[in-house]
């Protein structure tokens, strides 16, 4: 009967501490993956996508200085921040810029009566419950969740929308939170001392009596 | 008196008080002993009964998993968990999966530590059971949460969410007794199979098989320091798992006991599940080694006596079971609470009397037949026996979880669980995965811990016979 016999060589020593090492370092490394690698820091943040038509939100929120609320009417209002019907846009592109390329798809929207269709950029996912009017009206200012859109040429995601991140704010509002008529002044406060916006923050917390809701039930319905 | 020879066994295991049983029947050669065990192993067939109990098993395994994929792909709405009741079979058979592992580390650890050596030759097959019935039981909770992509959620990892387990939760608690358990079955079954690997290496006839028991037994060389090494490790990992025999199957009755339910909060809970586990676990040793001894030949190794030791464990263990059992219902009355009260008396007469009485008989009249010592003497009846042993304690985890769900406090709310095809067929099939694991194991594995079978044999004591000598120079 033939036998075969078989020992390690004496290079797999020098495998030894590597198994050890990966087998050490893997959980930390799993753990890290899904923190960090997963989240949307790394996958969402800086989505900008192309819009059928290149609308600027510098020049008609920053250097322009309408309102939010002129086009996203229902914020105040609804759950949902109405995206404006071509009509609104025509209420001033009749009369400027009424032969501009860049606006050729309005157009065919207001005679064809089909909206154009824009790109979504901040995009919860479906089974959370977010309602734009019980933020704003209490003094959440578009600029928390949405950024510095008065600068923006094209609409990027600044935030990560993710629910760690709403919990930030569910946990300890102040440094987010305003006088409620000031919520559409995206300026407002970014040159302010650390301290002085929480004490501001601290302060309309009081005014507003403001305990969110930190039950699952709250978003997830 | 102090003439009898004194022999450093410290095990009771024959009939006359003053002579040893013998552990290890005709052999006189160490080398005979392991030929003779791994004679099936070896063989380049494995015997007929093996092959036929192997498709079978992979047959079973085929259609668990076919199951599991029609789940997934479903829903758990395949199953009959429904309000009221909405822990049903998963759950069962998690607890059953999980008791039955029991009898493996008691074997494994606790008992070494008690140098009881009439374990080493059941040992190693009870830990085998331990892991593969853990396995099993991991499935049914895995299975369970619904979305299996999401499994890592039972773990506490970072993530975007800010999300934790809830860690005040038994059942995050579950998650690491079990996890802790299984891995310390894992490292304390293959710590003890690496010196019996390395025979197999060398007694290896092709160069795969010399290469792959040559890689697990992880350089093995029989040199006094690799046992020296071997002996601390295997006594270190007896003294951690050792706990563990208490302390899972607790967590496990948390699950029960830590909520507010009538018929399961109760404190007796964990002392109770920890003997009903020992009990079905050590009825699944006989049901596996009672056909694996007849198979492999193994009668010189599991003697009579061998079975007669498990038999009177389960003996012991279905008594504290019935005891328990007793004990619930005179607390149910003692405590004067009505929810309580009701909650018993609909145990036993309610709409699953059937499912009580079927535990009952099973649990504890059934192993009371182990008295006699002519049934504890003949296998097959045996055999018989711990199948309604395994069969009562599945039912005892199914009358709890059932039928307090079923009819809790408010009767607007009661309820009847009706199991699916589902249901039932997964259940069977998990016996399907076990099985195939078991088999595969005793035709790949040594099924008996050769080297430590050697060490309780009388040969292995080189002092034996100078012992009587000693004693009368020194008198």
């Amino acid at each position: 009967m033939p036998r075969y016999h078989f020992i390690f060589p004496r290079w797999s020593n020098l495998l030894l501490p590597a198994v050890i090492m990966v087998g050490a370092t893997a959980p930390l490394y799993v753990a890290f993956v899904v923190a960090y690698g997963f989240s949307p820091t790394t996958t969402d943040v800086g989505y900008q996508p192309e819009q059928p038509i290149p609308f600027s939100h510098k020049v008609h929120a920053g250097q322009l200085g309408i309102d939010c609320r002129y086009c996203h009417n229902t914020v105040e209002v609804a759950a949902h921040a109405a995206i404006p019907p071509t009509q609104t846009c025509m209420n001033c592109h009749v009369q400027i810029h009424p032969e501009s390329e860049n606006l050729a798809p309005l157009w065919e929207s207001y005679s064809t009566g089909r909206p154009v269709e824009w790109i979504r950029v901040h995009d919860l996912p479906d089974y959370s419950f977010f309602d734009h009017s019980a933020h704003v009206n209490r003094g959440v200012s578009c600029v928390e969740c949405h950024g510095r859109v008065d600068t923006m040429d094209k609409v990027w995601q600044v935030e990560r929308l993710s629910m760690g991140w709403c919990l930030e704010c569910h946990r300890d509002p102040a440094p987010h939170v305003r006088d409620p008529d000031l919520v559409t002044q995206l300026e407002w406060g970014w040159d302010m001392e650390d301290a002085e916006r929480i004490a501001e923050g601290v302060k309309w917390q009081d005014i507003n009596k403001l305990h969110p809701s930190q039950d699952c039930t709250t978003c997830h319905r | 008196m102090s003439t009898l020879p004194m022999d450093h066994n410290v095990d009771c295991l024959s009939d006359d008080p003053r002579q040893r049983a013998p552990l290890v029947l005709g052999h006189e050669q160490f080398d005979t002993v392991t030929s003779e065990i791994l004679r099936c192993n070896e063989a380049k067939r494995p015997p007929l009964a093996w092959t036929i109990c192997f498709v079978f098993s992979v047959a079973l395994m085929t259609m668990l998993m076919a199951l599991v994929g029609y789940l997934i792909v479903t829903g758990v709405g395949v199953w009959g968990n429904n309000n009221p009741v909405m822990w049903g079979f998963p759950i069962v058979n998690f607890v059953f999966w999980v008791g039955i592992g029991h009898a493996g580390t008691l074997i494994s650890a606790i008992l070494f530590l008690f140098r009881q050596k009439w374990r080493t030759s059941i040992n190693r097959f009870a830990e085998a059971m331990t892991i593969f019935a853990v396995i099993c039981a991991g499935l049914f909770p895995g299975i369970h949460i619904g979305r299996v992509w999401l499994a890592y959620w039972l773990f506490p990892i970072p993530n975007q969410m800010d999300m934790w387990p809830q860690f005040r939760s038994p059942l995050l608690w579950d998650v690491f007794a079990v996890g802790t358990y299984f891995t310390v079955s894992l490292l304390f079954w293959y710590v003890g199979l690496i010196p019996d690997l390395a025979t197999m290496r060398d007694r290896a006839t092709t160069k795969v098989k010399a290469i792959a028991y040559g890689f697990f037994s992880l350089g093995w060389r029989g040199s006094m320091r690799h046992w020296h090494r071997y002996e601390r490790a295997y006594l270190l990992l007896a003294a951690l798992a050792t706990p563990l025999v208490l302390s899972v199957h607790s967590v496990v009755s948390f699950d029960f006991a830590v909520s507010q339910l009538p018929g399961w909060h109760t404190t007796i809970f964990p002392p109770y599940f920890v003997a009903g586990a020992i009990f079905s676990g050590f009825a699944m040793v006989l049901t596996l080694a009672i056909p694996a001894r007849q198979m492999w030949g193994l009668e010189n190794f599991i003697t009579m006596r061998h079975l007669e030791n498990m038999c009177k464990i389960v003996l012991l263990t279905g008594s504290m079971v019935g005891y328990a059992y007793g004990m619930e219902f005179f607390i149910a009355w003692y405590s004067g609470e009505i929810y309580e009260s009701f909650a018993f008396i609909n145990r036993a007469f309610g709409q699953y009397a059937w499912a009580y009485w079927i535990m009952v008989s099973c649990n504890v009249i059934c192993p009371q037949l182990f008295w006699f010592k002519k049934i504890r003497r003949s296998p097959w009846t045996m055999f018989i026996i711990t199948l309604f042993v395994n069969l009562g304690m599945w039912f005892e985890r199914f009358v709890i979880t059932v039928t307090s769900l079923a009819n809790d406090f408010l009767p607007s709310s009661w309820g009847w669980f009706q199991p699916t095809w589902v249901d039932m067929l997964t259940f069977l099939g998990s016996f399907g995965l076990f099985m195939t694991l078991f088999l595969l194991f005793i035709r790949f594995l040594p099924i008996l811990a050769i080297s430590e079978i050697k060490g309780v044999m009388p040969q292995a004591n080189p002092h034996a016979h100078d012992h009587h000598h000693d004693a009368e120079d020194h008198a």
